[in-house]
Formats: structure tokens, sequence, C-alpha cells
């Protein structure tokens, strides 16, 4: 297990050949144990220093960028909060036009990556998503889904899961949590005919890894969902984070799974699926429940589970079992 | 922060770019820690997974011959904000949770 | 030379060609959307060396000019209206940020009620944004103030993002024979130097950071001081412009304000409404003159307080209403700031006009300059905004 460390725009056997190179400086204000870090950390040592962030309105803005003070190491612009993909499209368009111009060379492939919160994905930001996509920009599109508007104190989105209690979505005499099911963002994308698209998790780094590689050599628009454990809002202990991901693909509850020129392949297969009780009795968000709507969400991830299972042909994603 | 520190608007940057990139590195967040973690090399199999999943990049991989496999694993202090995951997540117990004294 | 028969959103587009835009980012709204087609056609026949960006908004056509131009690229839009208004929010952005890029806006009323007819309501929302903001008159000034605008915009003194206004319909859609520059000469005036904050691998900056309590004002003032220069290379590129070029406009145009005792101050297509008025009220023995605004934001209270010296009244003929406001105009309420605090002996009419694309006849405009002989005379001066045109 000791290969050597690649260079990145490569894929990787095994973590040892993650690079060292470190294109997001420490010393930043997020959370103990924020999972935007490790998601973002390995994500830009896949791409290399030849990539430009574009980074919408969000915790990993505030928590990198409160001048005199940025972590990038890369060009890095934010702009507002719904124009990530917009934003995006435009310095595409820039790099195409300039270097077709001789401004900037020829020959060099400069990645343009997006890193959006829930917030500015599935809900302000989406019709400048769509458009980014529909259009077939080449960029790469990063999710970073925490399930809530967590940079302004853990607010509902339309990514929150079905039971979570939120600020607004709180728990009382007639609302017991978040009562509907989220938006599926992964048939969003492949529904604009992209060539690339992948849920990642930071409880599995190679495949982070090599997803964003995959996403990076896509001939146009990649989209890549990443699951984003949020100690502060999903109240758990911050040295749980990667626990809570890892049950999170162990339960079902986030299959990872691509999306790759037309065809679907899980690559975590989990054939005894754990119940989902197992995954929700670490977040405080999800205490209240009760067995009634843990039964639903249930019923809501074995039917997302079958849904998957249908698209690759096979069951990958087996049972549960208690 | 004295007011009179700082820079005035003409010796600061235009439309508030930051060219010093990555000087968050230059920001102590040690005061946020209760616990600090403590590698102990002699348990350390240098599996890197605690490199892997730090999400301050505080856990250091100093190539050095002289140590066992060429390398070892240092904590960056000034960077660990304490969160725990290296502690919970190596698989050898190679990592203690020690109470921060201040 | 080529002299071309263009409306003003051709003439906008063809300056935008000329200009060796890199990208256009355009969504289609009356009555800028001949402009975007045409611009669409320019790339379409390889005339025009850009990418067009078919946005889903105009939102993120704001947006992706804004990435755009922060990657270097001179970038340049067309818009109008609620358009305009949508793209409210990054247009400030866009001038924080000291981005150069370009828009023509083919001004438009705004709803409700609805209106797809020409007035400033649009741009008149835009004046505290950060954008300069220029009116013209004509399909050629539009054609040669989009390329001074870019001058403008990029120079080191300035880097801020521009606008260039035409009324919807009255300019937008008419035609008038224009002067184009050939690409190469017009790039001798406006070469291609990226002198602003630019995403670079080769030397990375973070563009768009928080500004805290304790920065925050220092880098509004940078944009005021920004703002302040731009009046004076505006001034610069127009005289360079007139030099290369053999038009130049000035900032702030005078008409028989020489011996002129009251003045009326108007903007746009209604400035050459206003020029026919002032002769048939001189034929009237008014002693009236007319100085049209080129150039809004920002405001040349210098060249304006020197033309209006000896004037007894002036009158200003908006064509927009800032609701609820001591006057409505939104020129009115400058002028009006103007005179109170460096010409206290002048007396400001405001009056709004062409609201929603009602006519503005010639008339009108000699009835108004009888109105501020009035006053010059002695009679009561009006508190309020006259509205001209309206139906009681």
């Amino acid at each position: 297990m000791s290969l050597k460390e690649v260079g990145p725009m490569q894929e990787i056997r095994n973590h040892m050949q993650i690079p060292r190179e470190e294109y997001i400086a420490g010393g930043h204000s997020a959370c103990q144990g924020c999972g935007h870090f490790v998601i973002v950390r390995h994500l830009l040592k896949a791409a290399g220093p030849n990539t430009i962030v574009v980074n919408p309105t969000g915790c990993l803005e505030v928590v990198t960028t409160v001048f005199p003070y940025s972590s990038w190491r890369v060009p890095w612009i934010h702009v507002a909060f719904e124009n990530g993909g917009a934003v995006a499209s435009g310095v595409e368009a820039a790099i195409k036009s300039l270097q077709r111009k001789g401004v900037l060379p020829k020959d060099e492939q400069i990645n343009v990556v997006v890193f959006a919160g829930d917030g500015g994905t599935v809900d302000i930001g989406f019709q400048s998503l769509s458009g980014m996509l529909e259009r077939g920009h080449k960029v790469v599109y990063v999710l970073l889904d925490n399930e809530a508007y967590m940079n302004t104190g853990i607010q509902r989105s339309g990514s929150t899961p079905f039971g979570a209690w939120t600020t607004t979505t709180p728990v009382g005499k007639k609302w017991k949590g978040e009562w509907r099911v989220r938006k599926d963002m992964i048939q969003i994308a492949v529904a604009h005919h992209i060539p690339y698209a992948a849920t990642i998790n930071p409880a599995y780094p190679v495949d982070m890894y090599n997803k964003m590689v995959k996403a990076l050599k896509a001939n146009g628009p990649a989209f890549l969902h990443a699951y984003s454990p949020c100690p502060t809002g999903w109240r758990f202990d911050p040295s749980k984070t990667i626990e809570v991901a890892r049950l999170a693909v162990l339960t079902g509850y986030w299959v990872l799974y691509e999306y790759d020129h037309g065809q679907y392949k899980v690559n975590v297969p989990v054939l005894k699926r754990k119940p989902v009780k197992e995954f929700i009795k670490l977040q405080g968000r999800f205490r209240h429940m009760t067995e009634e709507q843990v039964k639903k969400l249930q019923e809501i991830i074995d039917q997302h589970v079958e849904m998957i299972n249908k698209l690759v042909g096979k069951q990958v994603i087996g049972p549960v079992v208690e | 922060m004295s007011m009179t520190k700082l820079p005035g608007w003409r010796e600061l940057p235009e439309g508030a770019v930051v060219r010093d990139v990555g000087n968050t590195e230059t920001i102590d967040v040690s005061g946020w820690r209760v616990f600090k973690p403590v590698i102990i090399d002699e348990k350390c199999t240098r599996c890197r997974l605690c490199w892997i999943y730090c999400p301050d990049g505080a856990i250091l991989e100093v190539v050095d011959e002289k140590a066992r496999m060429g390398k070892r694993y240092e904590v960056d202090y000034m960077h660990c904000k304490g969160c725990g995951i290296c502690w919970r997540e190596c698989p050898v117990n190679a990592i203690e949770w020690v109470p921060e004294e201040r | 030379m080529p002299r071309l028969a263009l409306t003003t959103n051709y003439a906008v587009a063809h300056a935008a060609k000329d200009s060796d835009v890199d990208v256009v980012a355009a969504y289609p709204i009356t009555p800028s959307t001949p402009a975007a087609e045409k611009l669409a056609e320019f790339v379409a026949n390889g005339e025009m060396d850009a990418e067009y960006i078919h946005v889903e908004s105009e939102h993120s056509a704001a947006s992706a000019l804004v990435g755009a131009s922060a990657t270097g690229a001179r970038a340049f839009t067309v818009t109008a209206s609620q358009g305009l208004i949508y793209m409210s929010e990054v247009l400030y952005i866009a001038s924080g940020l000291r981005l150069p890029m370009v828009l023509g806006v083919a001004s438009r009323a705004l709803s409700a009620p609805l209106s797809i007819w020409g007035d400033m309501h649009d741009i008149a929302s835009l004046r505290d944004a950060g954008l300069m903001i220029y009116f013209v008159s004509s399909a050629q000034e539009a054609y040669d103030t989009v390329i001074q605008a870019f001058k403008v915009a990029e120079d080191p003194r300035v880097h801020l993002p521009a606008i260039v206004d035409y009324d919807g319909f009255v300019l937008s859609h008419v035609t008038e024979p224009v002067e184009t520059i050939e690409r190469e000469e017009v790039l001798k005036y406006i070469p291609k130097s990226i002198t602003w904050n630019v995403l670079n691998p080769k030397k990375p900056i973070s563009i768009g950071t928080v500004g805290d309590p304790d920065y925050y004002y220092e880098f509004k003032y940078q944009q005021q001081v920004a703002m302040e220069n731009a009046l004076k290379v505006a001034e610069e590129a127009d005289r360079e412009f007139e030099r290369m070029f053999g038009r130049g406009y000035g900032i702030i145009e005078p008409y028989r304000m020489d011996d002129a005792e009251i003045a009326m101050i108007a903007y746009g297509a209604h400035a050459g409404t206003a020029r026919v008025a002032v002769d048939k009220a001189r034929e009237k023995g008014i002693k009236v003159g007319l100085v049209r605004l080129r150039l809004w934001r920002p405001f040349p209270s210098e060249q304006l307080k020197k033309l209006l010296e000896g004037i007894s009244v002036v009158g200003v003929l908006d064509r927009a209403m800032a609701l609820g406001g001591p006057l409505q105009g939104p020129v009115a309420l400058d002028v009006g700031t103007l005179i109170a605090t460096r010409m206290p002996d002048v007396r400001l009419v405001s009056f709004t006009i062409g609201i929603g694309q009602r006519d503005v006849r010639v008339e009108d405009l000699v009835r108004v300059a009888e109105m501020l002989d009035e006053i010059s005379k002695g009679k009561e001066i009006p508190m309020k905004t006259i509205p001209i045109g309206l139906r009681e």
C-alpha cells in the first residue's frame, strides 16, 4: 500500500497516492469537524494548481475569505449566492475566447470548478446551474450538501431530508421537522444530457478523488454531489464527521454511484444495508422522530435504492439487514 | 484591533482582493481546542488516514529518512481545532485524546 | 470608415464587434433584443471572434459577464427594463469588484402596469450602483460611446463597469446613418490590455472577499474615488476619440447657452426635441438655452455649474419618476443638490416627460421654456414636479 503519490488529474488506486500539495490553507474559521474541508482539500489535490474556483456565498466562502485573508492557493472568485453556474460559465467562456486569441496559452487546460452549498444549488442557484449544464460549459460543479442553510444558522433547504429538525422546520405541536422529500439532484443533472455526474462522500476519499479526475476530464459539464456532514447543524460530535458520512453509505442513505457517458455504476456496493435508524441515532436533528417517521424515512431510502438498482440493472445495494 | 494601525483606503488593494493567498495559515486557531490529539509514533502504522480526514490540513506528513518507513505524522497544533476526527478514525488507536491545559 | 444605416440597437452591436469584445452573454428583452440578435449574427457569421453565452436570465447575463471580465475578457451585454433591474444585484457587485464590463441599455418603463415602451425608470434605479452611466442621443453617438465606455472603464484610474443608455424605441429602433470604424483603428484607441484584477492560475488571487466593519467603508470610498476619476478620464477619452475619429461630444453639451437667461436640462433622445423647442422659443424672444447631460454617473457637477452661471431658472426634463421623493425627477434631484450647495441664486423647476412613451411634442417643451421664462420674471415657483403631457 505504499505506492508513490501521483500528480493531479490522474486517477489513483489507493489513498497513498493522493498528492501532498495543499491548495487550501489551514487557519480558516470553519467549525470543528467541517465536512466541506475534507472534500475540498482532496478535490483540489485532484484538480491541481491549474484551476479556477468559483464559490457562491455560503459557509465555505465566508470561513475562507474574510479580507485581508484567504485560504485559497488557487485563483478564487465569489460573486453572489445564486449565480455560481453563471459566473463559472463566464469564466469558462473567457478562457475559451482568450485561448483562441492567444492571450492565454492554448495547450494548457485550465479547470473551472464550482464549490456551492445546497442552498446555492438546489434552491436559489438552481436556474443558474441548469443554464450552465444545458449550455455545455466545461465546468465541474460540486454541490457540497450539508442539507440545510448552515451559514445563516440551520434553515431548511430543498435538500433537507425527511424528518430533520432545522430552525425553520422546528419540532412543535403541529410540525415534527421536515415533512417533504428532498430533490434528487443527480437525476436532475443527468436530465441535462451532461457526460458525467456522481455522488461522492468524504469517508471514501479514493472514490471521491477519482470521480473528480473523471469529472475534470469529461468532455462537458460534470456534476458532483458531495455528502458533507455538518456537526453544528446536524447536532453530532465533531469527531464523528467521517463516521456519520460512512454510515450514510452503509445504510443506503447516500449511495455512491456515477453516471458516466450514458452508463450508471454503483461504485461502493452495499450488499447488506444497515437500517437507517443506525444512521439517524448519531444526529440530534433526528432525535425527535417517531417510529412512524423513521419508518417513512426508511421507505424513502428503500425507494431510492430500488431506483438506483434499476438504473444499474442489478441489485448492487442490498436489503436492510438488522 | 486598533483602528489606527489598519491601512487607509489609499493603501488597500482595489476591489478587496487578496494577493497573499493562503495567508490564513498565519492565523492561530489553537484556542478553539478543548482536547488535543497526540500521536504515539510507536503505534503509528503510517496508514495516512488521519492526514486524509483532517478538515484543517493540520496533520503534517513529514518526510524523515530516520523515521520508520521514511516518514512520520505530526500535529500542526497552530491549525488543529481539536475536532477529534483523527483520533476517532485512527484504526490502531495511535492517537490519544488529551485535555488541553492552559 | 464604412457608413451604414443602423438602428441604435444595431449600432451598439457593431460597436461591440468593432471593440473586439471577447465574451457576450445576452438574454432577449424588448426593446434591446435586436442588439442581442445582431451580436449573435456576427458571431454566427464569424465576423466577431467572441464566445456568445445564451444565458437563461439577465441575472445570469450579468453574472457571466462578471466571470468573464474577472478572467480578463472584454465583456458586453445588452438589456432593458425588468432585465436591467433583475441584473442590478450583480451590477452592484461588478462595480465593487472593479470590473470594466460594458452594457448597452435600451431604456424602457418598469412594470406595473406592464409597459414595453420607453422611458428611463430602469436606468434611474441603478443611479447609485457604482456604474458609469452615459445617455446618448443618436445611433452614431451610441456607437461611439460604447467604444469610449470601454476606454474609460478599463482605465486603471477607473476600473468600473459602464452603461451606455439609449431610449427604447425612439432610439433603439430608429435607423440613422452611422459612420463605423475599422476594428484595427478602434483597437488603436482601446488596445487590449488587462490592467484589472483577474483570475490567473499563474498568479492566484482571491476576488470577492468579505469586507468586515474594519474594511468595508474604505473599499466603498475607493469606488467613489474611481467615480470621481472617471469624470476626468471620460473627458480625456472623448477628446482623444475626437482627435482620432473626428467626432466628440463632451460629457455635457451646451446649446445656445452663451447668452441664455434660463435653461433646460435634458438627456437622451428628447434632448433633440428640446433643441428644436429652444429654437422655437428663441423665435418668441425667450432667451433659453439647453444643456444635454451625456454622463449622469459620475455627475459632472463642475461642468454643469460653469454652464449654469448667470442663469436664473433651470428646468430639468426627466423621463423617470422617483416616487415619493421631494421632486420626482431623478436628475432634477441631482441638479437641485448642486444648486442648493453651490449656486443658491439659481431656481430649479422639475418636469417629467415621456413617461411610458407618452408623446413629447416640441410645443410641450416650448411651453416649458415659457413657464421658465414666466418664473424668471417673478411668477411663483412650483414646489412640485410638473408632469408634462399628463391627462387630468
